[in-house]
């Protein structure tokens, strides 16, 4: 399943490799990274597969805010069709 | 394909503007439970509605996770019960507390259909269900009842009407330890829809699948948030903005109730529109009116402005579902809106303005809190004003007032949570007494007759 992480939270060094790094371990593929500053608040996006990842849905989300948690950042990960399903018709 | 400013702003949606569906609610038709007693109907009451929506509220959390929006009520929705205990109504209580065990045991917060529809006249069985409505508000925890007293199609079944008004003050009676809380799970309509989502007024219609999903939006906060990023447009523009808005939340709602009615194994039902506001600060239907330009709701423009608003999310709603239903429009409930409250508790708000407000949204008197002593007679006639309301407009109306016992004007009812608070406002002192007294039914309008 296609799915979308978004880091948001103050800029600071290593946020990238923190994330990637996490998904690498759980078989996660990143197929597209995009950053932007939006004000004071850095905002990664990414496009990622989860099939490969044995993990299911639930215990990867817990995960991943966790791990924003421990960075500092707030980290989320969400289906992509709620994100079709709200901008396009 | 979306883009990164997309994404972020459906993050800011939930995350700073209260974006959330309201409600997933599963319809169940209790229609094949009827056994031979009362004791046998209830049990099969129970079992089924266990068995229907055992994986309700896990399948509800898992998609909120999923999909990154809080779902924040799980709800059970069934069969009006007073057509289930027709055959012993003295006994419909027991089918009523089933039902809140079974709420109770499920996790979900409201159940919705200890019901009766009475719209053209109230038979005998009817009769004696509608007695136990007060009495049974006290003894259960998650229950809500509604009645519908009239319609465009028959009139306005003025018995039942009378009754009501005293249903309402016994129930605040019985509940008085509680803010006479009872009240805020009873709804009395005109025009009653069958597959309305929301409480306290849901009830599985007749006429419905055997088990549906039904699912309410939310979403006060995100619109008010799109109107202040244009603050000198015209009222076409901010139509457009609010429609738009409309739109992306509806769009949500819809693919929530298709995603939990595949895992649920029920029919899609329908995706209300309403905007339905909380107490809390961001999450309201007021705000938005007054970020149209007006100093505080209820001023006078307010009706103007809801109607305005009212029509702009079904636009945008409409075309984001493929199945609309339900209320959808705006909720003007006094107690469940931090906007609204405010400007009861200074006195800018009158009963007599909500009251004209009803006419252009989807609802009706929503969660006022009325002096103790207000006469039955009262609390009918005001149920009767607003039944005509949407027995001559083709509308649902509806009366879900507090008669706050051994309170006045100026005090509070405090029911916490989603439920709110609110002040106690003025009623009109004449006496409806003798009009309400005469009974009968209202004819039904010379434009019902269609055919």
């Amino acid at each position: 399943m296609r799915a979308v992480v978004t880091v948001t939270g103050n800029d600071r060094r290593g946020i990238i490799a923190k994330v990637s790094g996490f998904l690498y371990e759980r078989n996660i593929n990143i197929e597209d990274i995009s950053q932007t500053i939006l004000g004071e608040q850095f905002a990664m996006i990414m496009m990622v597969d989860t099939s490969e990842s044995k993990e299911n849905f639930v215990s990867l989300a817990t995960a991943l805010e966790e791990m924003g948690r421990e960075i500092g950042m707030s980290v989320r990960i969400q289906h992509e069709d709620i994100f079709n399903a709200m901008h396009n018709i | 394909m979306f883009s990164k400013f997309d994404v972020i702003e459906t993050i800011d949606m939930v995350e700073k503007e209260h974006l959330d569906i309201r409600t997933v609610t599963m319809g169940i038709s209790l229609l094949s439970c009827i056994r031979g007693s009362a004791k046998e109907t209830a049990q099969a009451v129970y079992d089924r509605v266990m068995k229907k929506a055992k994986h309700l509220v896990p399948t509800a959390e898992q998609l909120s996770l999923e999909y990154g929006i809080p779902i924040v009520n799980k709800r059970v929705s069934v069969t009006p019960v007073s057509l289930i205990t027709a055959a012993f109504p003295e006994d419909s209580a027991l089918v009523g507390h089933a039902l809140d065990r079974a709420a109770k045991e499920l996790g979900i917060d409201f159940l919705g259909g200890y019901s009766a529809l009475v719209h053209k006249g109230t038979a005998d069985y009817e009769e004696v269900f509608l007695k136990s409505i007060p009495e049974v508000l006290s003894s259960t925890e998650r229950l809500c009842s509604s009645v519908n007293v009239g319609s465009s199609r028959s009139g306005i079944n003025m018995d039942a009407v009378r009754t009501m008004g005293q249903i309402f003050r016994d129930t605040a009676y019985l509940t008085r330890e509680n803010d006479s809380l009872g009240c805020a799970k009873l709804v009395v309509f005109c025009n009653a829809v069958e597959d309305n989502p929301f409480m306290a007024g849901a009830f599985h219609g007749t006429g419905e699948a055997d088990t549906v999903i039904n699912v309410g939006i939310s979403g006060p906060g995100v619109v008010s948030h799109a109107l202040k990023f244009v603050p000198d447009a015209d009222l076409t523009d901010a139509a457009e903005t609010i429609k738009r808005t409309a739109f992306k939340i509806t769009r949500a709602g819809q693919l929530i109730a298709r995603e939990a009615s595949k895992r649920l194994n029920a029919r899609f039902g329908i995706v209300d529109l309403s905007l339905a506001p909380t107490p809390a600060r961001g999450d309201s239907v007021a705000r938005i009116l007054e970020e149209l330009g007006l100093e505080v709701v209820g001023c006078h423009g307010t009706t103007a402005a809801l109607a305005m608003l009212n029509d702009a999310v079904k636009k945008g709603g409409v075309m984001a579902s493929s199945r609309v239903g339900g209320l959808s429009g705006a909720f003007i409930p006094v107690s469940e809106d931090i906007g609204m409250i405010e400007s009861a508790e200074a006195g800018k708000i009158s009963l007599d303005k909500l009251e004209a407000m009803t006419c252009v949204c989807s609802v009706g008197l929503d969660m006022i809190a009325i002096p103790g002593d207000t006469p039955a007679s009262t609390i009918s006639a005001i149920i009767a004003d607003e039944a005509a309301i949407g027995m001559i407009n083709n509308k649902t109306t509806a009366v879900r007032i507090i008669p706050a016992y051994g309170k006045q004007v100026g005090e509070m009812v405090s029911f916490g949570g989603l439920l709110g608070r609110a002040p106690v406002m003025p009623v009109h002192t004449g006496s409806a007494e003798k009009f309400v007294s005469r009974g009968g039914l209202i004819p039904a309008p010379i434009h019902s007759f269609k055919n």
